[in-house]
């Protein structure tokens, strides 16, 4: 299963250019993670699905990115609950109490309401990273991550991790079995303290082995010039269309709101209860 | 020959890198012209890749030292260039083709120098496809690394110098990762791509045999740092310089010089499609033949290992073993060769139940291995890894031997006495109180096979066990193997190294598409070109030799050439 899944489709979605994407993704991860204006949050978990079903991916197809975040989402809600089952009164200043579970935990309306902000953050967000992750060109990142302004260097050496992971997995698969073939039990046949430091003793040929290779990767990208110019050009990027000025406006419109909204308001919370 | 100008001219060039007492390099005198073909050579440490990194400017811009004389590349002394100028001159590509792909794609990584020059796309386009076009590798342009074979991702790094309009394309051990009949190809290609564009080729490789396949004008014998030879092909075969120098003759020069026959320059020796022999040289060779009867290996025939139907497949990927029929015989020094992706790690994995979920069954000495865990099937077949460093996890030799004895719970006094003994077998008991990082690689390689020899396998199956060691450290290693062979243990052998099989190995398994195609001495293997060309193998000189002397039965001639030569070599 992996987490990170291009999916090659012809979308709208997918014609628009990697860095008016991220520049949109970045934006709208900042103002709904900012904002507690729920109405706002509807409206952005409505748009995200909209961009969703634009991009012509299947929910099946990301399945692994989607389980991870639903199950962040899920035990998110479940530790703000324990941790604190009042933390709604003490942020909305009001107590409408509607059942008492026993001892502190009791559910009232401004508890409900906090949740269910939360929540809507995750869901509002969550189409639009499937929607990134599954419609942009892993190769485009980096040229993308460089247009919004990160250095070239930065960006690249990300491009590189993508580049190197799977390389970097089947060694560690190898070095890992034969290890268990000297007697080193890995599987959950052993107690998790054992099995950590059985995994420690994979860390050294691990680490020797990519020392060297990131040497030879080192001279390799210096003997082809990398890094002697202050900026540098990608075969990948594309120019921007009216699609990208539209997507860059959505984002930096919603960080507008959020801002607008907090200064006119005077607190991040949109609050029915008053 | 009508030599172009010079690009690369070394004078009285030393260099000594700051961590080093010696200087690596002394008194180089080197001269390259435009469209020369160049082969450097030398054995494990003689100075070689310090030459190709002074060439293209690793050397001094990365690696720091003392340079004493003068290096001028294209006119200019290179301590005064910047390696991204030198670059312009020279392309280099590395020998390992994985590290040498830095791209997502086969696009990405050929356009890389020509993002890093800030070229605008469109212009990157055109000259990426160009560069693609005479290499070869235009419909694989959306590739990724992992979706290419081994010669594809060499045709990709040419094109990625070749986007350049490069003088000087220089290829650091560039057949050490491919199967021989890839390694073929790709020796063909340099010669193509150089006449293409008229750029100078150097090769630094120590399979002589298989780059002189192509004309060189040159070859540059390096030892201990100087050089010691600096002439035509012929001049150097027809010199005792090889030998000396610790280097592997071709096989058809040495059978030559066993028959009684003087190697002359005028001979032209350099490759078997030049070398002229007289009608008395044949008679000689015929003679040789004949003079003492071939014997043929004794087959062993007690089977250790039976495996029936096996069958295996990665997840969601169709069958990579499609029923696999092999007998295993005890005392067996095995190889199993084919083109890469034809099954023989895979067939290796699973036998050592790195792999499950296989079809089929593996009984060794009446126990089914289908039932077993990893760790249990250790204690019977042992896996030794291509690169020792992977193995490797303790940081003192006698713990690294201990290891698998420690963790089946064996008490101290068992213990000490085992890793003692086996220390001896394996030649490290002088070493048992270093460090493992002070051994040297071929020493490693002793470590990691004494670490699997203390479990007492009956079976140890080892992926190329002489990667990229030269004739001397191939010997040290594989002298090792036949004589654990010897001591009883069971060898298989995982290589695309012909000489290898054709030296060592008694009988030879060979794969392709998930199937063995053959089983039979290397000799028969290696003289049939209808296996040949099916597991992308590569047939020996000799057998070319055989048949140029009218010799009936080329395997039998093969044969006999083994058991001469190692009754020389003994």
């Amino acid at each position: 299963m992996k987490l990170l899944n291009y999916i090659e489709r012809s979308s709208p979605i997918h014609r628009l250019n990697g860095a008016s994407k991220l520049f949109c993704l970045l934006t709208w991860i900042c103002s709904t993670m900012i904002t507690f204006n729920t109405p706002f949050l509807l409206c952005a978990t409505v748009l995200g699905i909209i961009a969703f079903a634009l991009s012509r991916l299947k929910l099946s197809e990301q399945k692994g990115l989607l389980y991870f975040l639903l199950g962040f989402m899920l035990l998110n809600a479940i530790l703000i609950y324990v941790f604190n089952p009042e933390r709604g009164v003490e942020l909305y200043g009001t107590r409408n109490l509607l059942y008492t579970i026993g001892g502190r935990f009791t559910i009232t309306k401004e508890q409900l309401l906090y949740q269910f902000n939360v929540i809507l953050k995750y869901l509002s967000t969550i189409p639009i990273i499937l929607v990134f992750i599954g419609s942009t060109q892993p190769s485009e990142l980096a040229a993308s991550m460089n247009r919004i302004g990160i250095p070239y260097s930065f960006s690249y050496s990300f491009a590189l991790a993508l580049r190197y992971i799977p390389d970097t997995v089947s060694t560690f698969i190898d070095i890992s079995r034969c290890q268990q073939a000297r007697g080193i039990e890995m599987s959950s046949k052993e107690s998790l303290p054992k099995r950590v430091k059985a995994a420690a003793l994979l860390v050294l040929p691990l680490i020797l082995g990519s020392v060297d290779q990131i040497e030879v990767i080192t001279n390799a990208m210096e003997l082809r010039k990398f890094g002697t110019q202050k900026r540098r050009t990608w075969i990948m990027s594309r120019p921007f269309k009216a699609g990208d000025y539209i997507t860059i406006l959505i984002g930096a419109g919603m960080v507008a709101f959020v801002i607008a909204y907090n200064v006119i308001n005077g607190s991040r919370f949109w609050n029915p209860f008053n | 020959m009508n030599r172009g100008e010079p690009i690369i001219e070394f004078k009285d060039f030393s260099f000594q890198y700051n961590a080093q007492k010696e200087p690596t390099l002394y008194d180089i005198d080197l001269t390259i012209h435009k469209g020369e073909k160049v082969l450097i050579a030398g054995p494990s440490g003689c100075g070689k890749s310090t030459l190709v990194n002074c060439i293209n400017g690793l050397i001094p811009f990365s690696y720091k030292g003392e340079i004493r004389g003068s290096l001028k590349i294209k006119g200019m002394e290179s301590s005064s260039q910047s390696i991204s100028m030198i670059s312009n001159t020279v392309g280099t590509v590395l020998q390992d083709s994985d590290a040498q792909f830095i791209g997502m794609t086969v696009l990405e990584d050929i356009a890389f120098a020509l993002e890093n020059e800030c070229v605008v796309k469109e212009e990157m386009v055109e000259r990426v496809r160009k560069a693609a076009e005479i290499v070869g590798i235009s419909g694989h342009l959306g590739y990724a690394p992992t979706d290419l074979s081994g010669g594809q991702k060499q045709r990709t790094g040419i094109a990625g110098i070749l986007v350049d309009d490069v003088e000087v394309m220089m290829f650091d051990e560039p057949l050490a990762n491919l199967d021989p009949a890839t390694g073929k190809t790709a020796i063909e290609l340099i010669e193509e791509v150089a006449d293409k564009t008229g750029a100078a080729v150097i090769v630094v490789e120590h399979r002589i045999e298989d780059v002189l396949h192509i004309e060189m004008d040159r070859i540059i014998l390096m030892d201990s740092g100087r050089i010691t030879f600096d002439g035509t092909p012929d001049a150097l075969l027809s010199s005792r310089m090889l030998i000396d120098g610790g280097i592997r003759e071709p096989l058809y020069i040495t059978a030559l010089k066993y028959a009684g026959i003087e190697i002359t320059e005028d001979k032209e020796p350099h490759s078997i499609r030049s070398v002229r022999l007289t009608d008395d040289d044949k008679a000689k060779v015929r003679d040789w033949y004949t003079r003492t009867p071939t014997i043929r290996p004794e087959p062993k025939t007690e089977t250790i290992l039976d495996i029936r139907g096996l069958e295996f497949a990665y997840e969601d990927k169709p069958l990579t073993l499609k029923g696999v029929d092999l007998a295993v015989h005890r005392g067996e020094l095995m190889a199993i060769v084919g083109r890469n992706g034809a099954g023989k790690s895979t067939l290796a994995k699973t036998i050592c139940r790195f792999e499950k979920n296989c079809g089929g069954t593996m009984v060794l000495m009446g126990e089914d291995l289908t039932g077993l865990s990893i760790k249990e099937c250790a204690d019977r077949v042992g896996y030794v890894m291509q690169n020792p460093n992977q193995m490797i996890s303790k940081t003192m030799i006698f713990d690294e031997i201990a290891l698998g004895l420690k963790l089946r719970g064996c008490d101290e006094e068992t213990i000490k006495d085992k890793v003692e003994s086996i220390m001896k077998i394996c030649g490290l008991y002088e070493f048992r109180k270093w460090p493992i990082s002070a051994l040297s690689y071929g020493q490693k390689k002793r470590v990691t096979i004494a670490s699997i020899l203390a479990l007492d396998p009956d079976i140890i199956i080892l992926d190329e066990p002489t990667a990229g060691q030269d004739f001397r450290h191939y010997t040290d290693i594989m002298e090792f193997l036949k004589e654990i062979n010897q001591s009883g243990i069971t060898i298989i052998m995982i290589t695309h190294d012909m000489h290898l099989m054709l030296e060592y190995a008694e009988r030879a398994v060979v794969f392709n598409d998930g199937r063995i195609i053959a089983d039979m001495t290397s000799a028969e293997v290696l003289t049939s070109p209808d296996i040949i060309g099916k597991a992308s193998l590569k047939e020996t000189s000799l057998y070319h030799l055989a048949l140029m002397c009218g010799i009936e039965d080329p395997s039998s001639f093969v044969q006999h050439f083994i058991n001469f030569d190692r009754e020389v070599r003994s």
